[in-house]
């Protein structure tokens, strides 16, 4: 029996350590790891709990990201809880395994560290590995600091296994912007999260020899389609109530209230950012600022970023004047995802709002407060004139030559 | 906002120094944070590692700042790394040397007429702890510059920062605390 770790009511620790104290709560059965960075800590962490103790579940050392889903998949088609850690090259690895899990739909939960992708090498934090899994039939939650990645890891176990749900769950969080800065977090005890958490209660398990079961068949023209059909119909319809069921139950336990989109000050706003991860934290404070100087400013934030909450974003958008979108990834020939997605929650709309996109921050280029007091400003100008008063994308914080299209 | 950025070599324990910072002004009901500019540096190589410290919920994730205190616990970095990046009038300055204030300020110009503090971390970690740890000792400069904290109280909630190190451990960094304390200038 894993031995119980006492804990402060306020600890400070950076988004690696929470994440890895969410998945030691939770009692999994099975961590399959290849560690990288930044996202190296939540293995650690997780591997020195275990020699001390605290975890009764395995800990399996693989040789490649790749070799690290296929045994979070073989453990969860097995019967167990199931979960890993990882980030950028180690994402990219793991792609191909992505999809093996959400289609044979296992519930693993899996903590994304979000980093650049190569070439050239980087370590620090932007969302393309997160964008490289967003077609991939996984729920993705986006954390915005430490305390959310602590939150959401534990989330995201019961919103995945529940039976009515059973597709994989992705975490993400900032590199190094969250994953490696301290921050206060409030921590449930061991018994409060995992009565939180609840027990797995396994679905078609490989080890209930009682009911043999196939996983990882193949099928042709006859029955790929109808497969992949239902587990996208699951994603559309049924994960957004089980996801707000358990961001309230949550909110019934620790008073800390999630939402699917996020919206801050968006009663009066006339201009928004939406963005995802730490820069939407920053772009508040930011709003806050320009109030004080007249502009009505807000941010909205999809906490889940798939499935896409169309609805949500729509409603949250349906009185403002001008939206920025901010990509924290290279769109490589399009404009950005986020603007992308947005713009078609919008086209259903009645309010049709000026829309530019912006990216920023790639390879951990810093997002100052300076920059989104720009924004804003742009935004601001948008929204008097009714039209886009700058180019559709622009490229922030970029060295040399101001880059823009369109 | 209080606003403090260390000037370290990676190994040195400015991560470890503002981490441990961050966890006993948590304790007394503030926010904190604690962060680094990493990049893939190793052991040696200059860098850099901040806190930010508020009574309100700490939003800010920019990783620019304008320190209110500037912390060099590595003596040849003030001759080698931008120390004064981004500083403020207010900015105060606390260096790891064995030199005199004066001395200090005469070889790097730059310092003249700021609000510079001298302390020699290396050589108390080196007497007390037994190694060029220079980051504990110059925590016990900064309560003492800035009156963040008694010492007692300091002390006291490093104990139990440090409680998973054995009793030696933990006796030797509140030596180094508390000469680093009474010998700052």
């Amino acid at each position: 029996m894993a031995e119980k770790m006492e804990l402060n009511e306020v600890e400070v620790w950076d988004g690696n350590m929470a994440a890895s104290q969410a998945l030691r709560q939770a009692q999994v059965d099975v961590v399959a790891a290849y560690p990288i960075t930044p996202s190296t800590p939540i293995v650690q962490n997780y591997s020195s709990f275990l020699a001390n103790g605290y975890i009764d579940g395995e800990f399996v050392m693989v040789e490649s990201e790749h070799a690290a889903m296929s045994g979070c998949v073989g453990a969860a088609a097995a019967g167990g809880r199931v979960a890993t850690a990882t980030s950028s090259q180690g994402f990219a690895l793991m792609a191909e395994v992505l999809y093996q899990a959400s289609g044979m739909r296992l519930p693993i939960v899996l903590t994304v560290v979000n980093r650049a992708l190569a070439a050239p090498l980087n370590v620090n934090g932007d969302h393309s590995d997160m964008y490289l899994g967003r077609d991939s039939g996984w729920i993705q939650l986006d954390a915005f600091n430490s305390q959310q990645a602590y939150d959401l890891t534990l989330m995201a176990f019961r919103i995945g296994e529940d039976h009515s749900v059973r597709l994989p769950v992705m975490v993400h969080q900032d590199g190094f912007i969250t994953s490696h800065t301290a921050e206060n977090v409030k921590p449930l005890s061991d018994d409060e999260a995992y009565a939180f958490v609840g027990e797995y209660k396994p679905m078609n398990a490989m080890l209930d020899l009682a009911k043999p079961v196939t996983y990882g068949v193949q099928t042709e023209e006859d029955w790929h389609f109808e497969h992949k059909a239902r587990q996208h119909a699951d994603l559309m319809t049924k994960v957004f109530g089980k996801v707000e069921e358990v961001f309230e139950a949550f909110e019934e336990k620790t008073g800390r209230k999630y939402n699917i989109v996020e919206e801050y000050m968006m009663d009066d706003a006339e201009v928004a950012i939406i963005a995802l991860g730490t820069t939407v934290e920053t772009a508040e404070m930011v709003a806050r600022m320009m109030r004080e100087v007249g502009i009505k400013a807000g941010v909205v934030s999809p906490r889940l970023f798939r499935p896409w909450p169309y609805e949500q974003i729509k409603k949250a958008l349906s009185k403002v004047k001008a939206v920025a979108c901010l990509d924290r990834s290279s769109p490589n020939g399009a404009l950005g995802a986020l603007y992308n997605e947005v713009t078609a929650s919008l086209y259903q709309s009645d309010n049709r709002p000026v829309v530019t996109n912006y990216i920023y921050g790639l390879g951990g280029r810093d997002f100052t407060i300076d920059h989104a007091k720009e924004i804003f400003k742009e935004l601001d100008a948008n929204a008097k004139e009714g039209r886009p008063t700058t180019p559709l994308q622009q490229f922030v914080g970029l060295r040399g030559p101001k880059l823009s299209f369109y | 906002m209080l606003e403090i950025r260390w000037h370290s070599r990676a190994g040195q324990g400015a991560v470890t120094g503002a981490k441990g910072l961050a966890d006993v002004v948590s304790r007394t009901g503030k926010f904190v944070q604690a962060f680094a500019f990493y990049g893939s540096a190793k052991r040696g190589a200059a860098m850099t590692a901040y806190n930010r410290v508020d009574d309100e919920e700490i939003l800010n994730h920019e990783k620019f700042m304008h320190p209110d205190y500037v912390l060099v616990i590595d003596p040849g970095l003030t001759y080698t790394a931008d120390i004064t990046a981004h500083e403020k009038d207010s900015t105060k300055y606390i260096i790891t040397t064995h030199l005199s204030k004066d001395e200090l300020v005469a070889g790097q110009p730059k310092l003249e007429g700021k609000d510079v503090y001298v302390v020699d971390c290396m050589q108390i970690s080196l007497d007390t702890i037994g190694r060029a740890i220079p980051n504990t000792p110059m925590l016990g400069a900064l309560m003492k510059v800035s009156g963040m904290f008694e010492l007692d109280y300091f002390q006291d909630a490093m104990k139990s920062v440090l409680s998973k190190f054995p009793q030696k451990v933990i006796d030797a960094n509140m030596a180094a605390i508390e000469r680093a304390y009474n010998s700052v200038k």
